[in-house]
């Protein structure tokens, strides 16, 4: 399969990058590794006049922490995040998360802000940066702003960028002491998408109670956002199991999944309550509250 | 529609291939180069087929542009055999059966390569992780991962 005719660009820098898509609008899509564009365009499920190629700017691949966040550069390969030292032992959830992203060929082109700029719900960085707050920051003609990852997500394969700008980096808050952060994913094979998937950050507080939960699910409704009512259900109140499966039957409740091949609305609620109450449980116990 | 100058390194020799932006890399391998060792199976990033080294790394050569290798190195099944003489994960696929079909061969062994370039001494489950990417029909997986392990013992004693 080929795609249709495009003209392709490959900027130098960000700037020259912005000029680009100012001039061409809605006509142009950013490529950075190409591993959910491509394929859609040699489906011919989705047309670009203009490729606007961030492969070539430098600087926009690292992984650090600096000022109480960990930054990741929107271009950040996933095989890197999951070699990264600082994601093996501090932030063990994503690390979960890059592990299961399509294959380890793909991981090698695939990149963090591509995943989630792409707006796909079925995608597994959503649910995961949902339950960790990140900032979202974009580079547009007006400069730089920085978006919650609240707001990020506006629709189905639809996000807050504007048609000129540009993710170039993630941040995420370096959570407390006594935090921890777990993502399960039922997939049939690897390389698919999620028949569901959970992801969950607390943090808990002296006494053992949760003190913050983040609780988000994958593939679970047309637009990736929060468990709320499941979080709240777990706020201020002691880390144990009967929470626990109270909170992933809310959050299981609330989720919107549609059948397909990968099973039944029934099947894919029952999976997403199941790996919900598992990753609050590893969550807790990354937490050191068992 | 744009066209474009492309000088890349394919098995050690440098190309400079006049292509269209569309093109994929696969195809410049294949028809371009004629280097028809990287197999086109699915054609939609599942199978594996079509690997290629990307300046080190396997990637999936129908999801790439010709264009985004601009300036890279790229290693094929055909760049493997050096002076006539089978590069060790060819050795150990050919003594281990690691092939049925041979359809996938091309992209295991590369993958295999890849794996071992890092890690010489890689955990089974290690190396059907690595290879979780390529797919074989005949599902051959146990032969596959015996070649790689052969090949890594090989390796090792180099």
């Amino acid at each position: 399969m080929i795609p249709a005719v495009f003209d392709y660009h490959a900027p130098a820098s960000v700037a020259e990058a912005i000029a680009l898509l100012s001039r061409f609008g809605d006509s142009a899509k950013v490529i950075s590794g190409g591993q959910s564009l491509l394929p859609l365009l040699k489906l011919r499920l989705g047309t670009a006049e203009h490729l606007v190629d961030i492969g070539r700017i430098p600087g926009l691949e690292y992984v650090r922490e600096e000022g109480g966040y960990l930054r990741i550069g929107g271009r950040t390969r996933e095989a890197a995040l999951e070699r990264s030292e600082i994601v093996r032992t501090r932030f063990p959830i994503l690390l979960d998360t890059a592990r299961v992203i399509a294959d380890p060929l793909v991981r090698n082109r695939a990149t963090v802000g591509g995943n989630l700029a792409h707006g796909d719900p079925a995608n597994d960085h959503p649910a995961t940066m949902l339950a960790l707050r990140a900032i979202v920051v974009a580079q547009g003609p007006d400069g730089e702003r920085t978006i919650p990852i609240d707001r990020f997500f506006t629709g189905l394969f639809a996000t807050a960028l504007a048609a000129d700008e540009i993710l170039t980096e993630i941040r995420i808050p370096v959570p407390p002491d006594r935090s921890g952060g777990a993502y399960m994913k039922l997939e049939r094979k690897v390389g698919d998408y999620a028949t569901a998937a959970a992801a969950a950050q607390v943090t808990l507080d002296g006494a053992g109670n949760f003190a913050q939960v983040g609780l988000a699910l994958t593939n679970a409704a047309p637009v990736p956002a929060r468990a709320a009512a499941a979080e709240g259900v777990l706020m201020g109140k002691r880390a144990n199991d009967a929470g626990i499966a109270e909170a992933a039957r809310r959050a299981a409740e609330a989720a919107a999944p549609t059948a397909d091949r990968r099973g039944t609305v029934e099947y894919k609620r029952e999976m997403a309550r199941v790996l919900a109450a598992r990753a609050l449980k590893k969550a807790v116990e990354r937490a050191g509250g068992r | 529609m744009s066209t474009h100058d492309v000088q890349l390194t394919v098995n050690g020799a440098s190309h400079r291939v006049q292509v269209e932006s569309r093109l994929l890399l696969v195809h410049l391998l294949r028809e371009n180069l004629r280097l028809t060792g990287t197999h086109i199976g699915c054609d939609t990033t599942h199978c594996g087929a079509c690997t290629v080294l990307l300046d080190g790394e396997p990637v999936k050569s129908c999801t790439v542009l010709a264009v985004q290798a601009e300036g890279s190195e790229i290693t094929t099944v055909e760049g493997l055999e050096q002076n006539g003489k089978l590069h060790p994960v060819q050795e150990a696929f050919w003594e281990k059966h690691g092939l049925q079909c041979g359809y996938c061969t091309p992209g295991m062994m590369l993958t295999g390569c890849a794996l071992l370039a890092r890690d010489k001494n890689p955990s089974e489950a290690q190396i059907r992780e690595a290879i979780s990417g390529n797919l074989c029909r005949c599902t051959g997986y146990s032969n596959i991962v015996k070649a790689i392990q052969s090949a890594a013992e090989r390796l090792r004693q180099q």
